[in-house]
């Protein structure tokens, strides 16, 4: 049996790059992953860093402060992520300034790495904001009219997962060396933010 | 057959097609990621900050590998937005003979002095670093890449750092110090 499925390997191997070299259909915009406006939206997020690590950051802030704050921000922000969407969709193509995002990495990745006690209000209010503002940005810049929907259902989707995967990971983080290092990949955030803000100011962003 | 399955699944992942690429970006990451280890005398100096952020124990173990991402990305954006810093050479070569001396010597100043001590030579580091990204690249990415790579340097510092439990380890920390500061003075010489 075992040498039967190893004689069996080349060919499997053949059709199956063979297949696999075909490209895929390509699209405005968003790229193109084959299957689905949905999968594409949710590959958008994945790929953009300048929304997956805002969102990544607001989940690590969510598990350190606990449980009802990770529930907040699990409800709120792909909540706000779709209003803000749907309402990009509307309007005409926008792209976040460099210097948006630097501030965003610097607030967010600051909250981290200071271990800031935010209120739960505070805390819902900002996941509000980062939701709508990038959601804005994103349905924006879909530039799919047919199937814009679909992605950003798709990417909605992205959120959620990313921010409950992320904050129940931290929220059961017990040992004070795994707290630290949550903050410390904070620190990360705050520092790459520095960085993309010089960008910015001299203009190669 | 396991191994069949394995290579049917990785084969039918679908392709990305890029109708809109966005250029450089891996290629920014990749850069950003290799800066910060392809030059020894960094390298140097960040282990170090590791090494004696594990002699000294908490909180310095994980205050000084906090402060100085930060602190060097500011250094770095102060050399983007073209604020001059002289003797830049010089205070990375100075913080390598310094940080090896206080390895060496295991050095126990207050932990906001040797906060300060780090933070300072955090900028010399993050200054050199900050205007190399090459044309067409992602500056995030680069950013990312960069920040990581500093980030593990002081991993491999810290873990390193870990046999100064034992009597042999300390003596041995000590010898990685004075192999620090021993490149420190390689540089400072080169740099005159």
């Amino acid at each position: 049996m075992k040498a039967e499925s190893k004689s069996r390997l080349p060919i499997y191997a053949i059709v199956v790059f063979t297949i696999a070299m075909c490209p895929a259909v390509a699209e405005a915009h968003l790229n193109s992953t084959g299957m689905g406006p949905v999968y594409d939206g949710l590959m958008h997020f994945l790929m953009s860093p300048e929304d997956l690590i805002p969102v990544f950051a607001l989940a690590l802030l969510a598990g350190l402060r606990g449980a009802a704050y990770g529930r907040r921000a699990l409800l709120v922000l792909p909540t706000a992520w779709l209003i803000g969407g749907l309402a990009g969709l509307a309007a005409t193509a926008v792209n976040a300034t460099g210097v948006s995002t630097a501030i965003t990495f610097l607030l967010l990745g600051g909250l981290v790495a200071l271990d800031v006690k935010l209120s739960l209000r505070a805390s819902t209010a900002l996941a509000a904001l980062l939701g709508l503002y990038h959601g804005y940005l994103n349905g924006a810049g879909m530039g799919l009219p047919g199937s814009a929907s679909l992605a950003l259902l798709g990417l909605v989707f992205a959120v959620f997962i990313l921010v409950s995967l992320t904050a129940a990971l931290v929220v059961q983080l017990q040992a004070a060396w795994a707290r630290i290092a949550v903050r410390v990949v904070g620190s990360w955030i705050v520092a790459s933010g520095l960085l993309m803000l010089g960008w910015s100011l001299h203009g190669k962003l | 057959m396991r191994w069949t399955g394995t290579l049917i699944t990785m084969l039918l992942w679908a392709q990305v097609a890029f109708a809109h690429p966005q250029a450089g970006e891996a290629k920014g990451f990749l850069t950003g990621f290799r800066h910060p280890i392809s030059g020894l005398d960094h390298v140097l100096a960040m282990v170090a900050v590791g090494l004696w952020g594990a002699q000294l124990g908490s909180p310095a173990i994980w205050l000084l590998p906090v402060a100085f991402p930060m602190v060097m990305a500011f250094g770095g954006m102060l050399g983007l937005m073209g604020i001059p810093l002289p003797g830049v050479e010089y205070g990375i070569a100075a913080s390598a003979i310094l940080l090896g001396m206080a390895v060496l010597f295991e050095v126990r100043p207050p932990l906001a002095l040797a906060a300060v001590l780090v933070g300072v030579f955090a900028i010399f580091h993050g200054h050199a670093h900050g205007t190399e990204l090459p044309p067409g690249e992602s500056g995030m990415l680069y950013s990312i890449g960069f920040v990581i790579a500093t980030g593990c340097l002081h991993g491999v510092g810290i873990s390193i750092g870990v046999i100064h439990r034992w009597m042999w380890g300390q003596r041995m920390l000590r010898v990685a110090g004075a192999l620090v500061a021993a490149g420190g003075v390689f540089f400072m010489w080169k740099a005159f």
